[in-house]
Formats: C-alpha cells, sequence, structure tokens
C-alpha cells in the first residue's frame, strides 16, 4: 500500500537554463524510517529538497504525501503538507530572540505579546518531549552554533512536521555534538516522524540511516538498505568509478621551521578571540589545524596571511618577523613567500566577473612580470593564464571565461594553481575541498600532499577531520581561540580529536604545546 | 532675563518643534523601509510628491484633510513605482530611488505650471485649506503666571497645528507597531534575514510592498506637514531642499529605532532654529555671519553625524540586497 | 548559465535600446498630457539639434559637458560608489579655473594657461570628493548622502564666494569678473576657420576633443592598468580585493579623486571655453545628468560618449521644443532624464529576459521556460 510511503516522488524534473539539476527522480521514503540521500556537490540533492519544500517549482512530476497527491507552490503548502526542513545554512534571524526565531509565521495574532505567551508554553512542551532544551530568551547570535541548530529543528517540529529534512547538518558540529544529534533523530524516529538526512559523509550514512539514495549528476542511480552497503560502496555510486581514500605519504623528516607563532593574541572590541597561540610549521610538514569552525582559525589564517592585524606576540613567516606594529597585507606576506589558499573561494579567493587571466593575477597583479610600465602586459598575461589551465587541467582551458562559469571543482583549481605556480615557500591552506566533488577532491589533496613531499610548510585549516587526518604529520585542536592539544597524525582519531575539538581532554593527550625540541 | 529666556530658549525650541516634524514623519517613513530590507533614497522624491499633491489638492478643494489624503494617495503610488522597480525587478534601489527623485521634481514643476500658471508654485492657502492649531487648555494664563516653565507649556508645546501634533503621535505609534505586533516582528526579519522569512511561508516581497506602503503614508504626512501644515499655505518647486537625506542621516544616527531617530530629528531642527536665529546678529569677533553659511547648517551637521558619532551603526542586514531564492 | 550564449551585443545595444525606446514612450505620454503631438515634438528636436550645423554645435557642446559628468559616475560606479556629488565637485572647480584665469591670466601666456586650467579644475574637483571618500572609507558613512549633501554645501559655499568675493565692485549680477583672453579655451569655429572650414559659431570648443582623450584614457585606466583592476575588484568583491592585497581605504580614495578629477573638468568647457566668467548655478543640472548617461552608456567610456551626444541631442532639442511650443515646460527633459534613468538603471532588467528569450527562439535554440531569477 502506498501509504506506507511518507514521502514519494515520481519523475520529478527541473531544470535552470541549460543545467539539468534534477532528472525525472524518483523516491519512495518509507514513514518511521531515516532516510539518506547522498551524492556528490552538484548532483542535485538540494535543489530536490528545495522542490519539496516549496522553494522551487518542479518543471514536471508527482509529489505524494502519504499516499496522497500535493501541489507544493511554496511553504506555506509544504508546511501544511507537515513538511519541516532544517538548512544547511540556518534560517534564522540573528538578532531575535529563540522564542520570536520559532513564533515567526504563526505567531498567533496580530498583538505579538498575547501570541508570545502562548508560544512560549508550546515551545518549551518540545523541549521537553525531545530533548531540545534551550532558553527561549537567548538570543540566536549569542547561542553556539549546536544550540542554533537545535533551534531549527524545533522550529519545524513546532509547525507540526512528520516529515523532518535535514540538509548537510553536520558541517558545523563537533562528532560529539553530531552523535547527540543522531540520537535526537533516532528518537525522532522511533516516534513516527519520518527523516530524510541530506549528506555527503558517507561515515554519517552508514551510522545514523535505515535507507539510502544516491544522486550522480541530477539523476537517482540508487536505492539500496543501508545494512546492506558500504562507504566504499556508496562513493563508487556517487563518482561512478572506484575512488581512493588515502593519498601517499612520504615519510621523511621535517626540515627548518619555516612558520613561527609565538604568544599571538587577536582582540577585537576588547573580546580576545585568539589567546596566546604558540606553534611551528617545518619545511617539508603540514600541520593541520582541527576545530569545530569559530573558533578561531579562520581568524589565523587571515592574521597569517596578512588580511587583518594582531594584537600581540610575533609571527615568523620565512626567516621574516612580524610584530603587532608592522604594517602588513597580503602583498607584503606574499612577497615573504607565503601562498594563501582562502577558505571561502568566492568570498575571497575569486572574484566571479573577472575572467580566469583577471583571477589568476589575483594578489600578485603588481609584479613587474605582468605589468609594462603604467599597463598591464595583457598578452603575456594570458598565455601565462593558459600554459597553468592546461598544467592543472582546468576545464574548460579558457583564459577568457568569467571565473563564475567553472564549476566548483575547477574553480578550487584555479585558486591553488595560482597560489602554488608562485612557488611559495610556506602554504597556508583553508577548506581546500569545500564544495568541490570526489573527483577533484582526490586531485587537490595529492597536490597539497606534493607541496609537503617538495618541501614546503603547509599549515592546513579544515572542519573535515578525515582530511586533516589523512593529509596532516601534526595535528593541533583549536578551541575559543586557544591551542587546545597537539598530536602526532598517527596518534589522532576521530574520538580523540572530536573530545579535543569540544574542549574535552582525553587522558592519553599532550595538552601542553612543546617548543621545537628539535635543534 | 526672561526676555534672554524667551528668545534664545523658547522660542528657539519652539521653532524645532516645527522644524523637525517634517524630518521626523520621513525619518519614521525611512525606518520602514529600511527595515524591511529597502533603503530609500527616495524619500525626497516622495516627500516633494506629497508637498504638491496636498497643496494641489487643498488649492482646488478647499479642504485640508483632502490634500492630506490626496498626499498619501500620491505618495503610496510613487511608492509602489520603487517597488516595482526595486523588489519586483530587483533594480538597483539606489539608482531607482534618485530616478524618483528626479522624476518628481521634474513632474511636480510641469504639472504645477500647466494647472496654476504660477511659475510652479501652488495658490496660496486660506481658511479651511490649512489646518489649524490646536491650543492646550489653559496656555495662555499659564505662559502668563508660571515663570519659565510655563512658556514651555505656552509656547513649545501648545498652539501648534493639528498636523504636527499627529505627526509625533506617529512616533509611539510606531514603536509599537514595530516591536509589538506581528506585523512588526515579520518586517523586522525581512530585514535581517529574508530566507528566513521565506522558509518560514510568508511572502518577503508581499512584506517589502506593505512596508513601503507605510513609508508611503508617512511621508505623505511629511509632505502635506512641509507644504499646507505649518506656517507655509503653498508648494515651492523644490522645497524639500534636501530634508529627505538629512531625514536618512538622522534615522542611521537613531539606529533605526523610532525614539533616537526623533532626537536626531530635534538636533537638526534645534540647530536650524538656532542658525536661522543668528541671522543678521552680530557675533563678538566675527560680525555677522554670512547667510550662506547660515544655509549651510543642516547639510554639514548631516555629514557631521554621518562621519562623527556614529562610527559605524549596524543597518538591518539585508538593506540594499533584492531578494532572489539562491541557487545551491 | 545561459548568458554565456548570448552574444554581447545584446546587453550592450539591443537592452539598452529597449529602455530608451521605453523612456521616450513613457515621455510621449506625458507631451499628449501637455497638449503636444510627440511626433511634432520630435521632429522639432530633430530638427534643432541635427539639422544644421548650429544645431551640431550645440549638441556636441552639451556632449562634452555630459562625457565629463558621465565618466565620473562611471568610474565611481566601477567600485560600487555611487558619486552623486558631480553636480557640486563640477561646481567647486569653477572656483579654481576662476581663480585660476582672473588671478593668473593677465601675467602668464595662452599655452601655460591651458594646462594649469586644467589641473585647477582638476584638482578642486577632486578636492571637493575627497572627503566624502574619506568618510565613506574610514567611517563607513554613505556616500550617497554625503555626496548630496556636499552639492548643497557647494552651492551655499558659491554663492558666497560669487556675492562677496569675485564679484566686482558697482555689478549686481552674482557674477565674477570676465576673465583674461588668455584664459579663454578656442572656439571650434575658430579653429576650423584657422584650417578654412566654415562653421557657424556656436559654443562648442576644443574641450570636445579633450573630453574624447578623457574618454580614451578611462578606457585604457580601468581595463588595461594595474589601477583600475583594483578598483573593478574592490567594486565586485570587496574581500576579495583585500585577500588580493588591494587597500580598501586607497583604492575608495583613488577612485573618488578620480571621478571628482573628471567631474572638474566640466567647467573647462563651460567656463573656460564659453562663458569666460564664474556665473551662479553654471553647471545646472549637467551633474545629475551624469548619472543618466553613466548609467545608459553602461558605465563603459564608448557607451558614455554615445549617450552623451544623445542627451546632447535632448538638451538641443528640447531648447528648440521650448522655443518652438511655448506651452512646454524645459523640465520635461527632466523628466525624460528620470525616465532613463528608471529604465536604464533600475529596471535595466525588465526586458533583459524577454529580448533574450526572443534572441534564442530566434537563432533557432529551444526558449528556456525558467531563469533562476524568477520565483
Amino acid at each position: 500500500m502506498t501509504d506506507s510511503y511518507a514521502i514519494e516522488l515520481q519523475g520529478i524534473d527541473k531544470k535552470f537554463g541549460d543545467v539539468h539539476a534534477n532528472k525525472a527522480i524518483d523516491l519512495q521514503v518509507r514513514k518511521g524510517s531515516i532516510h539518506g540521500i547522498v551524492g556528490e556537490n552538484g548532483a542535485g540533492k538540494s535543489t530536490l529538497m528545495s522542490i519539496i519544500y516549496g522553494f522551487y517549482r518542479a518543471d514536471a512530476g508527482h509529489i505524494r504525501i502519504n499516499g496522497k497527491e500535493v501541489r507544493i507552490n511554496g511553504s506555506q503548502d509544504a508546511i501544511a503538507a507537515g513538511i519541516g526542513m532544517v538548512h544547511q545554512h540556518f534560517m534564522l534571524v540573528e538578532n531575535f530572540t529563540v522564542l520570536e526565531n520559532v513564533m515567526l509565521g504563526t505567531e498567533g495574532g496580530a498583538a505579538l505579546d498575547k501570541g508570545k505567551v502562548a508560544a512560549r508554553a508550546e515551545l518549551e512542551r518540545l523541549e521537553r518531549d525531545y530533548g531540545l532544551e534551550v532558553d527561549p530568551d537567548a538570543i540566536i547570535e549569542e547561542l553556539p552554533v549546536g544550540l542554533q541548530q537545535r533551534v531549527e529543528i524545533l522550529k519545524a517540529l513546532y509547525r507540526g512536521a512528520e516529515i523532518l529534512i535535514l540538509d548537510e547538518p553536520t558541517g558545523v558540529l563537533t562528532p560529539q555534538e553530531t552523535e547527540h544529534l543522531f540520537k535526537i533523530l533516532k528518537a525522532l524516529r522511533d516516534q513516527g516522524t519520518t527523516v530524510i538526512l541530506i549528506t555527503h559523509k558517507l561515515r554519517e550514512i552508514m551510522a545514523v540511516t535505515d535507507h539510502v539514495s544516491v544522486m550522480r549528476q541530477g539523476g537517482m542511480v540508487a536505492h539500496v538498505d543501508t545494512v546492506d552497503t558500504d562507504r566504499n560502496a556508496l562513493a563508487e555510486l556517487m563518482v561512478g568509478r572506484k575512488v581512493r581514500f588515502t593519498v601517499d605519504r612520504i615519510a621523511h623528516d621535517a626540515g627548518d621551521v619555516r612558520l613561527k607563532v609565538e604568544n599571538l593574541v587577536v582582540e577585537r572590541e576588547g573580546v580576545r578571540l585568539i589567546n596566546d597561540l604558540s606553534f611551528e610549521v617545518r619545511a617539508g610538514e603540514i600541520l593541520g589545524v582541527a576545530g569545530v569552525s569559530g573558533n578561531g582559525q579562520s581568524l589565523l589564517m587571515k592574521v597569517l596571511a596578512g588580511i587583518e592585524g594582531f594584537t600581540s606576540g610575533k609571527i615568523t613567516l620565512n626567516g621574516h618577523e612580524l610584530l603587532p606594529t608592522t604594517t602588513t597585507s597580503p602583498l607584503v606576506v606574499r612577497e615573504m613567500g607565503v601562498g594563501h589558499v582562502p577558505e571561502d573561494r568566492h568570498k575571497m579567493g575569486l572574484i566571479n566577473k573577472f575572467d580566469a587571466k583577471e583571477a589568476f593575477i589575483m594578489g600578485y597583479h603588481k609584479s613587474d612580470k605582468y605589468n609594462k610600465g603604467w599597463l598591464q602586459d595583457k598578452k603575456f598575461i594570458r598565455q601565462d593564464t593558459q600554459e597553468k589551465m592546461t598544467t592543472w587541467d582546468v576545464r574548460p582551458d579558457d583564459p577568457d571565461l568569467k571565473t563564475a562559469s567553472f564549476s566548483g571543482g575547477n574553480q578550487q583549481k584555479i585558486v591553488i594553481a595560482r597560489e602554488v605556480e608562485k612557488n611559495p615557500d610556506v602554504f597556508l591552506v583553508g577548506q581546500p575541498t569545500r564544495g568541490v566533488d570526489i573527483g577533484a577532491i582526490e586531485f587537490i589533496h595529492k597536490r597539497v600532499m606534493d607541496m609537503r613531499n617538495e618541501g614546503k610548510a603547509v599549515l592546513l585549516v579544515s572542519v573535515e577531520l578525515d582530511e586533516i587526518m589523512s593529509l596532516s604529520d601534526r595535528i593541533v585542536v583549536m578551541y575559543a581561540g586557544n591551542i587546545v592539544g597537539e598530536l602526532k597524525a598517527e596518534a589522532a582519531d576521530e574520538k580523540t580529536l572530536g573530545l579535543m575539538m569540544a574542549n574535552i581532554m582525553p587522558d592519553d593527550v599532550d595538552t601542553t604545546v612543546k617548543e621545537s625540541a628539535h635543534e | 532675563m526672561l526676555d534672554f529666556w524667551f528668545s534664545w530658549v523658547i522660542l528657539p525650541l519652539d521653532s524645532m518643534m516645527r522644524l523637525s516634524t517634517p524630518l521626523v514623519l520621513l525619518a519614521l517613513a525611512g525606518m520602514f523601509s529600511e527595515r524591511s530590507g529597502v533603503v530609500n533614497i527616495a524619500l525626497e522624491g516622495k516627500l516633494l510628491a506629497a508637498a504638491f499633491a496636498s497643496a494641489s489638492a487643498a488649492a482646488v478643494t478647499g479642504s485640508a484633510w483632502i490634500g492630506l489624503l490626496a498626499a498619501i494617495a500620491t505618495t503610496i503610488m510613487v511608492a509602489m513605482l520603487h517597488g516595482f522597480a526595486t523588489i519586483t525587478h530587483k533594480g538597483d534601489q539606489i539608482v531607482s530611488g534618485m530616478a524618483i527623485n528626479i522624476l518628481v521634481a521634474g513632474i511636480t514643476v510641469i504639472l504645477g505650471r500647466l494647472w496654476f500658471n504660477q511659475g510652479g508654485q501652488t495658490p496660496n492657502l486660506r481658511g479651511d485649506a490649512r489646518f489649524q492649531g490646536i491650543d492646550f487648555p489653559g496656555a495662555a494664563w499659564i505662559q502668563e503666571n508660571v515663570p519659565f516653565v510655563g512658556s514651555v507649556y505656552g509656547e513649545i508645546l501648545s498652539g501648534h497645528s493639528v498636523m504636527l501634533y499627529l505627526a509625533y503621535l506617529m512616533v509611539p505609534i510606531s514603536w509599537y507597531v514595530l516591536f509589538h505586533t506581528r506585523f512588526g516582528l515579520r518586517l523586522r526579519a525581512v530585514g535581517e534575514n529574508p530566507a528566513a522569512v521565506d522558509t518560514a511561508g510568508i511572502s518577503v516581497v508581499a512584506m517589502r510592498y506593505k512596508a513601503l506602503v507605510v513609508c508611503g503614508i508617512l511621508a505623505g504626512f511629511a509632505g502635506t506637514y512641509l507644504a499646507i501644515g505649518g506656517n507655509t499655505a503653498q508648494f515651492m518647486p523644490n522645497m524639500s531642499a534636501g530634508k529627505g537625506y538629512i531625514a536618512l542621516a538622522a534615522l542611521i544616527f537613531g539606529k533605526w529605532r523610532p525614539v533616537q531617530a526623533m532626537m536626531g530629528c530635534f538636533l537638526f531642527g534645534l540647530l536650524e532654529a538656532y542658525a536661522i536665529r543668528l541671522q543678521g546678529v552680530e557675533i563678538m569677533g566675527i560680525g555677522t555671519v554670512p547667510v550662506q553659511f547660515i544655509e549651510m547648517v543642516p547639510y554639514v551637521l548631516t555629514v557631521v553625524l554621518l562621519a562623527g558619532f556614529i562610527g559605524r551603526a549596524n543597518p538591518p542586514k539585508s538593506v540594499g540586497v533584492p531578494y532572489s531564492k539562491e541557487r545551491e | 548559465m545561459s548568458s554565456q550564449r548570448i552574444p554581447g551585443w545584446i546587453n550592450y545595444a539591443v537592452v539598452p535600446l529597449a529602455n530608451i525606446l521605453m523612456a521616450f514612450f513613457v515621455s510621449a505620454l506625458v507631451f499628449v498630457y501637455v497638449g503636444v503631438d510627440p511626433i511634432d515634438a520630435a521632429k522639432v528636436m530633430w530638427e534643432g539639434a541635427f539639422g544644421y550645423s548650429e544645431g551640431w554645435g550645440y549638441t556636441l557642446y552639451y556632449a562634452t559637458g555630459f562625457i565629463f559628468t558621465g565618466l565620473a559616475v562611471s568610474i565611481a560606479f566601477h567600485c560600487q560608489l555611487f558619486n552623486i556629488g558631480g553636480e557640486g565637485q563640477a561646481y567647486f572647480a569653477g572656483l579654481g579655473v576662476a581663480l585660476v584665469s582672473l588671478y593668473l591670466g593677465d601675467v602668464l601666456p595662452f599655452w601655460l594657461m591651458m594646462p594649469l586650467l586644467i589641473i585647477a579644475a582638476g584638482l578642486f574637483g577632486a578636492g571637493w570628493a575627497f572627503i566624502p571618500a574619506y568618510l565613506q572609507a574610514k567611517r563607513g558613512s554613505h556616500i550617497v548622502i554625503t555626496t548630496i549633501m556636499f552639492n548643497f554645501i557647494a552651492a551655499s559655499i558659491m554663492a558666497y564666494f560669487l556675492v562677496e568675493v569675485l564679484k566686482p565692485p558697482m555689478s549686481m549680477a552674482p557674477e565674477s569678473a570676465v576673465f583674461p583672453v588668455s584664459s579663454w579655451i578656442p572656439k571650434m569655429h575658430d579653429f576650423l576657420g584657422a584650417f578654412g572650414y566654415e562653421m557657424t559659431a556656436t559654443p562648442l570648443n576644443l574641450t570636445f576633443i579633450f573630453g574624447l582623450i578623457c574618454a580614451v584614457l578611462v578606457w585604457f585606466f580601468l581595463w588595461n592598468t594595474r589601477w583600475g583592476y583594483e578598483i573593478r575588484a574592490q567594486g565586485f568583491n570587496p574581500s576579495a580585493a583585500k585577500y588580493a592585497g588591494i587597500d580598501p581605504i586607497k583604492i575608495t580614495l583613488l577612485t573618488m579623486a578620480v571621478s571628482g578629477m573628471l567631474a572638474g573638468f566640466f567647467a573647462l568647457n563651460t567656463l573656460s571655453g564659453d562663458m569666460h566668467q564664474l556665473k551662479l548655478n553654471y553647471v545646472a543640472g549637467f551633474g545629475f545628468t551624469g548619472i543618466a548617461v553613466s548609467l545608459m552608456g553602461r558605465n563603459h567610456p564608448v557607451g558614455i560618449v554615445l549617450a552623451s551626444i544623445l542627451f546632447g541631442f535632448l538638451y538641443q532639442g528640447g531648447a528648440e521644443l521650448a522655443f518652438e511650443f511655448p506651452g512646454i515646460d524645459s523640465k520635461i527633459i527632466v523628466v525624460l532624464q528620470g525616465l532613463i534613468i528608471l529604465f536604464s538603471g533600475a529596471l535595466e532588467y525588465m526586458f533583459k529576459p524577454s529580448i533574450e528569450k526572443l534572441y534564442l527562439k530566434a537563432t533557432g535554440w529551444r526558449a528556456d521556460k525558467e531563469e533562476a531569477q524568477n520565483a
């Protein structure tokens, strides 16, 4: 009987211009189950969910909820059909309270104060029943990310969601918080709620889902029961070929210290965002900086790259000393032999409206190589770009194409190519594979490892523990602007790192950061 | 002593009340619009349009209240045009605002000349075509018999036109609407995070249009006051003289909150009152201040406010950005 | 996205054309309301602007002013700065020109005066843009409001100077004394006459050539130098610009200084080239029109030159119109300007999807139903 399916999709099709985002998708989700949807970035998962939630309208196809066909033309319809969505980027008003955010849209009357009383009672009931405690009067921007996510879930439950869709929910959580989230999801499932989990993290699919559907390049390619599959099989389905999960690391001794940070303090508006940090990175090693995003890693990268200043301490980049009073700028830092692959290529690493050749000289546009007197040497720039695009297999290798037209993976290649080709001695890399498909991830990881094998000092900041663990020689964990511990890569596992990321020190970890013992 | 008090404290404060009124209304108008995410550079144009409409309608019908209605209807239309360009068609909000200001400046003069043949002005109004003053009870007696403070009641508070009292009433009303109604909650949400509102099932577009309507109504009041509500009794070309922009500065100074914005407007009004008071007066060591420098005062103050006190005030997060559903 | 397959000329020629036609259409309605046949009006305007060499002279004279104010606005736009202060910057530059002309004109020869005048105009114009630029860069003060305020302030300051300082005694009009001849930029008809070409006397002068040169230089500056690169980078993406080592404060100041300088050159055309005196409100709204010109010209020097000629046509034709039809108010040109800004600037995307669809259909591709822009 079809009414055992909470949601059934038939032939859902959606195009954006030439991009065929969803190709005749069929999907059946059983009631009271946790159903995972995996796929690479750009496979079409988010588009599909946006259609279910009414953000977009499908070009063709049917949606059935509990056996009944529904038309979803907007979020109102989705909510009425019992669908609730927890978005990857939270849909919260940051300077409102928890209560106000939950109420938004279902205030219960034009006069707010009356509505608030009833809403508060209902919210407190939900919090108790589902174990999602959070202070209704707390202001969102003051809450940690894990709690903000709870508010998102509460929002959906408040509106009577029977089908809960979570889009990449664990990107901002520590492993422990992720465990807790999964407990909640399982509890919801046991109470009859249907949960759809969209993720690209295969480990999580294996941990919590009952069934999995795999999307690839806009189409559904497989539906399996989780017990019948494993990470490798899923990865293969996602990409269409066998995928390697580890990278070759040549064992060797690290060389001289190329990047040294001593007692770094960064204060903004009276708040210490980075608190007395000290570490060093040597030539030929990768130092991985792990931590949930928002604990100072991004700021650290920006300070090292010369984008932001710092309050006290000393930074030594490739032999050059930087003090708080030194005027620093990304140009100066680059000239010291530092390359920087920023965490957010869209916001920082690239300019969408520039074409590839203009993107390739970003940060280096003042150098004599690219300028002849007053004018830029356009011919040389194009030629240079063309060569690099070919070497790095950037597709399409057209220097005049606007960067916005390249895929995520190719864009990241452009950024990495740009920095690597300058042959820096120190390499600052942030979230290198965010939003990049598995095939390109392999390529990028190999290149980062190449840098290390060629004797560069690499500082790698990433929220993906797999990435940190597979690439780093040593790992430090940041929490609230401090380094809470340092490990050799061999000694690190997810559990240990996860605890450290939440500032819980496992007994067997060295919590004092040693000054370099090698002479 | 009494003379000094009266001449240098009471009268300027009295003037301040009147000079600030259009600014307060405009600042409130701007507040609703900007809190919903629409930058309102077009306040100047709305002001001018309202002034023209109210003066013309009052001249033709002989009733000031009809003038007010005409002004509100006009500014709502202008607001709809503004919304059409920026919300529906996602045009640049500042460019469309400037376009409206220029359009209105031109059309008001053309229509003015066409209809009234007075070089762009509307006819001088008399009687019911103007708003009458309201005297508070016992004002005259209190002013005469209570020293110093009496004239606060008698001169500053009492005796203004109906429109002025209506205008200041808008401040607490706006506060209530913005912070204690469902409409206000949703409006502020749209200004901070339109995506959050969209996913909650509320139409961002509808909310912004509604905000523009409220903005239009308040601007309609402002223009009516400017032309026929206070001491003036007609429309003159370009009589807005930058008040739309000055109100924006006051709004920013007041951090987009009703009472603080009103304070900002008072600051302008007070300074302008003193500047006028100083016209022709000899100051020790300087002589008379040239009239051109007195004219400059509000504009210089605007720049000072924008540069000095505020530092960087935080506007509503989504201000200036047209809303479109992001693709991945 | 499908914008890849739409050739550039659609965006740069057809869409603006559609916008202008729409603006004209709406203006025609205004004409009808005022009681004038829009076709007649158009004919009169065309005749007045292009029909005879005197008309051409005036048209190009006006166009020159627009080239400067349009370029000024466009440079700022490329950095995402909205410079509404062109009016004030051009006005204040007049002070520089007047001071140099009046105090040095009797002392220095023509060939020395010319470069000095250019420097004076550029310097005063850039200077007037400096404070709003600085406040925006360092304090985040909204440049739209500050530049508008500076327009008002300029009006007051210039009025003061004209009435109290520069006005010759015994004179009633708020004008300066007439500039010495060595500060006069040669008129085109005189210049051509020296080569044997006949041309009716008009205000058109050699500043026109300078204007065209500036347009070319702006093109080189924006797309072929590292400073133009930085300006555009900052305009597109300030975070990325910072990452690339661009100093937001320096680049804002540079952009506005260049912008103010270009606006300042306006003074050369009108004061040194024609009026030979500083007069009250001599900018007469050309600074604001520069916004329309820049938007219509898609912020590109080529488009701006073309748009300037169009607006020159509107002004000259408009003057002719007011002459022929006494009932027409010259403000109708202001209305047309506002409409052009509205359609070219704010509603510029109103027609783009439909035009693109038509193009795609016409060239045989399947028209796509939904762009990501529609809900």
